[in-house]
């Protein structure tokens, strides 16, 4: 936090607020400029710069890192909304160049290979706002009090199979609302269960929801998808591989945008899930074996 | 007695839930509106804080940009916060999105910079008892030129205008719906009672 003139900023205040600004919204993986176009004009509120999307990276295998600088700056140049780039989990200094090219979020992210199989960023050292994942509250509350601003769901990244989401949303939302009428007198010991703490436990009972926005992640490919999960208490949802592995990317991104802003309004879902062309090709994470899952990295 | 009037927010995309939170704690009416009939359903409108270019892609997609033109035309009382500010503005240096062209200024989008820039600070709002409003900026507008029947109601300490005035219409380019102050919405609902 620095104070110039009478203006604070890198507070907490409007690190979680830019994740205020994208909620009802759909931020898209975009791995070069004319990808960021199109989904700029799909009505994406955000896009995640990368050099691969977590499909390619699952294939690929290998070592996963930071995206190249020139080509997150090439996408920061070229659209008005906001620029997120994923660093290692743990890797300061990504997290560090990422700050300094001057992006919007920074998502410490399990689809990159782990730097560090211990630690996390201790991201309250940051101007720069970070989005983390996390498959139950007290994962997102431990990154909540390393400082992250934005929580998701970790889902099961690059498969186009909902159910990790599914999971990780359902487990959240259910300890959210045990917390809410837990008495007071339970609440050091269900931090302690849930290795969170308990300042954190407290404000989930106080404001009776999580601390900050909580976004949908990791397998979304259809708009019913992308609707399942704002059902379900998503504020927003990200869509890895959904969309430009599919076969009218542009079409899609519109067609998931719609189904956000309307997952109420089932004729509004139907009318956009029609004649989209071919999704993405999907992997069951029941066919994944336990060390190729990426949602186990980072706890 | 009528029921009092709705203040409806444009629930598109952004912090719209925000708005409706601050609204209730007012025990003001307030609904959602993503179509043109909920839009013919209340008296006064807010635009919130979001993204402002996925904002005018999804006015234009569900056919809302006339019927808001002719919302604020006919006297209803609107208020735009940051992206909502750039949405009502009758230019945008960038030229893109294209806005609503309702209240007489030029905007530039993310005027005081990316997100590293984002701030907050006390603002001295004219008209407002109780001392300044803390505000909070980001990925903020900057007005650049405002026109004759704009009143601005308040300015950063180097004279940057953040929140002015035309007739039926509100903006500010910070955020009153992230913080806890309410005087805003009450001085906004007040607007509607007065039409009302």
């Amino acid at each position: 936090m620095a104070v110039t003139n009478g203006k604070e900023t890198g507070t907490y205040q409007v690190k979680s607020g830019l994740a205020q600004m994208l909620k009802g919204g759909v931020i898209m993986d975009v791995v070069t400029v004319e990808h960021a176009r199109i989904a700029e004009d799909a009505g994406a509120c955000a896009v995640m710069a990368l050099e691969r999307v977590p499909a390619d990276i699952r294939a690929d295998g290998g070592v996963a890192r930071m995206s190249d600088p020139a080509l997150i700056e090439e996408i920061i140049a070229t659209v008005s909304i906001p620029v997120m780039a994923k660093c290692r989990i743990g890797h300061t200094v990504e997290a560090q160049i990422l700050e300094a090219i001057g992006v919007d979020y920074i998502d410490e992210s399990e689809v990159l290979t782990p730097a560090d199989e211990q630690y996390h960023v201790w991201k309250h050292d940051f101007k720069v706002p970070f989005v983390c994942g996390c498959r139950d509250l007290g994962e997102a509350l431990r990154r909540i009090g390393e400082g992250a601003a934005m929580i998701r769901t970790k889902g099961e990244a690059g498969t186009g199979d909902i159910v990790e989401a599914v999971r990780h949303m359902r487990t959240v939302m259910e300890q959210v609302r045990r917390v809410e009428v837990m008495p007071d007198d339970e609440l050091t010991a269900f931090a302690k269960e849930i290795g969170a703490s308990i300042e954190l436990v407290r404000e989930v009972k106080r404001l009776g929801r999580m601390p900050v926005v909580n976004f949908a992640a990791g397998g979304v490919a259809t708009p019913a998808d992308a609707a399942l999960m704002m059902h379900l208490g998503a504020d927003g949802v990200f869509v890895g591989s959904g969309i430009f592995k599919s076969g009218d990317p542009s079409a899609r991104g519109k067609a998931v945008v719609k189904a956000v802003t309307h997952y109420q309004d089932p004729a509004a879902i139907a009318e956009a899930s029609k004649g989209l062309g071919e999704p993405m090709v999907g992997i069951s994470t029941r066919s994944i074996s336990a060390e190729e899952l990426l949602a186990t990295r980072g706890s | 007695m009528a029921p009092a009037p709705t203040v409806g927010v444009l629930a598109l995309q952004g912090d719209f839930e925000e708005h409706l939170d601050a609204l209730d704690a007012l025990d003001v009416p307030a609904a959602p509106v993503r179509t043109a009939d909920e839009l013919a359903r209340v008296g006064a409108l807010i635009v919130p804080g979001g993204e402002s270019t996925a904002m005018a892609k999804l006015m234009d997609a569900y056919g809302l940009r006339e019927p808001l033109r002719a919302f604020a035309r006919s006297g209803s009382p609107v208020w735009g916060t940051c992206a909502g500010m750039i949405l009502l503005a009758e230019r945008i240096v960038e030229g893109r999105p294209e806005p609503l062209g309702l209240i007489d200024m030029l905007v530039r989008r993310n005027g005081f910079g990316r997100q590293v820039d984002s701030f907050e600070t006390d603002v001295d709002f004219a008209g407002l008892d109780g001392g300044p409003f803390h505000a909070v900026f980001i990925r903020a507008p900057a007005v650049v030129e405002i026109g004759p029947a704009v009143e601005v109601l308040a300015r950063l300490d180097d004279g940057t205008v953040v929140a002015a005035r035309q007739g039926n219409l509100l903006v500010t380019a910070f955020h009153p719906e992230l913080t806890t102050d309410r005087r805003l919405h009450a001085h906004f609902a007040a607007m509607l009672a007065v039409r009302a």
